[in-house]
């Protein structure tokens, strides 16, 4: 049964309206989500494997043809990214456990945490343009709840800012919906792409293409990111590591299906806004990241640097590169989920977020530390870890398309991020002992540490096993390059 | 008509941009909502304003206008408001605790202080 493709949305948003009504129950909604979360990642699990043996599975919602219903389309792409997300979404759940508090927990911390699963997984699996808006604002809307929550100074001054924002980029993205529907006629995204390819992607096509980057750009930080350091540094770090996760990569999972199965047609208009986005936002993401000294900054510009990269591998656009891009992406959302929850861990085990309060970490917390050191590695790309052949692969993919340029732009950031990264270590774990935070430090939310130890144990092992992986990767690129592929899947009799 | 209507889409867009760029949050939000109605009157628009009936079958009526985007923007509209019914309550929120309501004097980024 196809059916299958509905649970990565039903699963999370039956579990988070049951939630509303055990307000109180604290332990009951711990229980109800964890179980919700394992679920997912069982579910997510299945879909893979049945898409790797049989396809592109679909569903058509209701028992309506293709183009008239909206449709579910679960290609190897979107399989992996639900199953990245759902991993990443278990990790953060165990790690509020121990960190959200009570306080949190009573006002619907877990059905906004779930709500924003099922935005982030019918998002990855919608195979309809306005389907994905309303995906996008469900995910919006709990991520502003999330953002929020808790009602600190700071968290509503970012909140605004997220907010307005958001509405205003959601208003260009219906604006973006109602002129592709008057040049064209039709929202599903496979009939999209067969009307594009009759009319033949010009004049005011490639305006809309290039409308929907500056819709997409925004919501994924890519160039369009001055929102994103001041509104991800507001949230506790369980909520940050779920945004830093999860959110921009939603945005960049747009980006790289509209300009490969709709807007594929006229490279040479979209590729250089492509190209000038990706080096910028590499460039000043890396940057960013190294001239910040609180971890919350430095995180974030860290989550700005990977989307430009992803980005070029999207560019490149060869077979490579696009595995690369794919392999790239599943790896960041896990290792970012990891990162931020290690930061969180850093500050709660220094208590304060400035390095310069910071120091000798490594006496007392030996783990949290090597955990730190390997991730930054992995981060960076060190060959045996994760990192390592997403960014073989789209660097090689670069150089086969003879940009020099932005290759060594993209190596250029890696060093960029393995210098904030190591500053972190360096100051916090092996500076001085700061007397201040001896006294403030207790120990870590054990919780937190099983989760963290969790996504670290597949950051490695994802790099270790990479052959098997890119076996996954490699099918998810196919139909990424090969949009009929997609089209014949969805509109089949 | 089409014209007309683009005309006044154009207004709404240029109003709520000029409303957001102001300092006050009040007037933002307005420009939120001013901007919303403006896309809203334009996704009416681009499905094109030819004569028919309303899309009601018992009409009998030879001609029907396109149903599709009054379903989009109907939840279009829902959605904006939600969001809007947010924001509203999320201003006073902001207020009640800062005591201001002008977003140039918040301090931008405390902990780049450094």
């Amino acid at each position: 049964m196809n059916n299958l493709l509905v649970f990565p949305v039903l699963l999370p948003l039956v579990t988070a309206v049951i939630l509303f009504f055990f307000k109180e129950k604290i332990k009951l909604q711990r229980i109800l989500s964890l179980i919700s979360s394992l679920l997912s990642v069982l579910t997510a699990l299945v879909l893979t494997g049945r898409i790797h043996s049989e396809g592109i599975l679909t569903l058509n919602l209701g028992g309506w043809q293709a183009p008239y219903g909206i449709v579910f389309v679960g290609d190897m792409f979107s399989a992996l990214l639900v199953l990245a997300a759902s991993v990443v979404g278990l990790a953060v759940l165990i790690y509020s456990f121990g960190s959200i508090g009570g306080e949190r927990e009573r006002y619907h911390y877990y059905s906004f945490f779930l709500f924003l699963l099922v935005g982030v997984n019918g998002s990855f699996l919608t195979g309809d343009i306005f389907n994905l808006f309303v995906f996008f604002e469900v995910m919006l809307m709990s991520s502003y709840a999330l953002l929020s929550l808790g009602g600190t100074k700071l968290q509503l001054r970012e909140t605004v800012k997220y907010l307005l924002i958001n509405i205003v980029s959601s208003t260009l993205f219906v604006a973006a919906v109602a002129y592709l529907y008057a040049s064209v006629g039709t929202l599903n995204m496979a009939h999209l792409s067969m009307r594009v390819a009759e009319l033949g992607q010009g004049g005011v096509l490639n305006v809309i293409a290039i409308l929907f980057l500056i819709v997409f750009g925004l919501k994924a930080g890519l160039f369009l990111f001055f929102w994103l350091p001041g509104s991800y540094s507001a949230p506790p770090s369980a909520v940050r590591a779920l945004f830093g996760a999860l959110l921009t990569k939603v945005g960049v999972y747009s980006i790289i299906r509209i300009f490969t199965l709709i807007f594929y047609h006229d490279p040479g208009t979209t590729r250089p806004w492509l190209m000038f986005m990706a080096a910028a936002t590499m460039i000043l993401g890396g940057l960013g990241a190294v001239a910040y000294k609180d971890i919350p900054r430095i995180l974030n510009y860290n989550v700005i640097v990977s989307v430009g990269f992803v980005t070029f591998g999207l560019v490149a656009a060869t077979g490579d590169a696009i595995n690369g891009a794919v392999f790239y992406l599943l790896h960041d959302i896990v290792a970012k989920g990891l990162l931020f929850i290690l930061g969180g861990l850093i500050i709660s085990a220094s208590g304060t977020d400035r390095l310069k309060d910071m120091g000798g970490l490594i006496q007392r917390y030996p783990l949290l530390g090597w955990m730190f050191f390997i991730l930054a590695l992995a981060l960076v790309g060190i060959p045996p870890l994760s990192g390592f052949p997403g960014k073989l692969l789209l660097i090689r993919g670069g150089l086969e398309e003879g940009m020099i340029g932005l290759s060594l732009i993209g190596v250029g950031s890696s060093l960029l991020v393995l210098y904030s990264l190591i500053k972190i270590f360096r100051i916090g774990f092996w500076g001085d002992p700061q007397e201040k935070q001896i006294q403030k430090s207790g120990a870590l939310p054990r919780a937190g540490m099983a989760g963290a130890a969790g996504l670290l144990l597949i950051v490695i092992l994802a790099g270790i096993c990479s052959e098997y992986v890119y076996s996954f990767v490699s099918q998810a690129g196919e139909v990424l390059a090969n949009p009929e592929l997609y089209i014949e899947a969805v509109m089949k009799e | 008509m089409e014209l007309i209507l683009c005309v006044a889409v154009g207004i709404l867009f240029s109003v709520g941009v000029y409303l957001i760029l102001s300092k006050s949050l009040l007037k933002i939000i307005l420009g939120t909502s001013l901007l919303t109605h403006g896309v809203h009157l334009l996704v009416m628009t681009m499905a094109g304003l030819k004569r028919g009936a309303s899309p009601i079958l018992g009409d009998n009526s030879g001609s029907y206008v396109d149903p599709l985007p009054q379903a989009l923007i109907l939840t279009s509209i829902v959605i904006s408001f939600g969001i809007t019914a947010f924001f509203f309550v999320l201003a006073y929120r902001t207020n009640q605790t800062t005591g201001t309501e002008v977003t140039d004097d918040r301090e931008g980024g405390e902990a780049a202080n450094e």
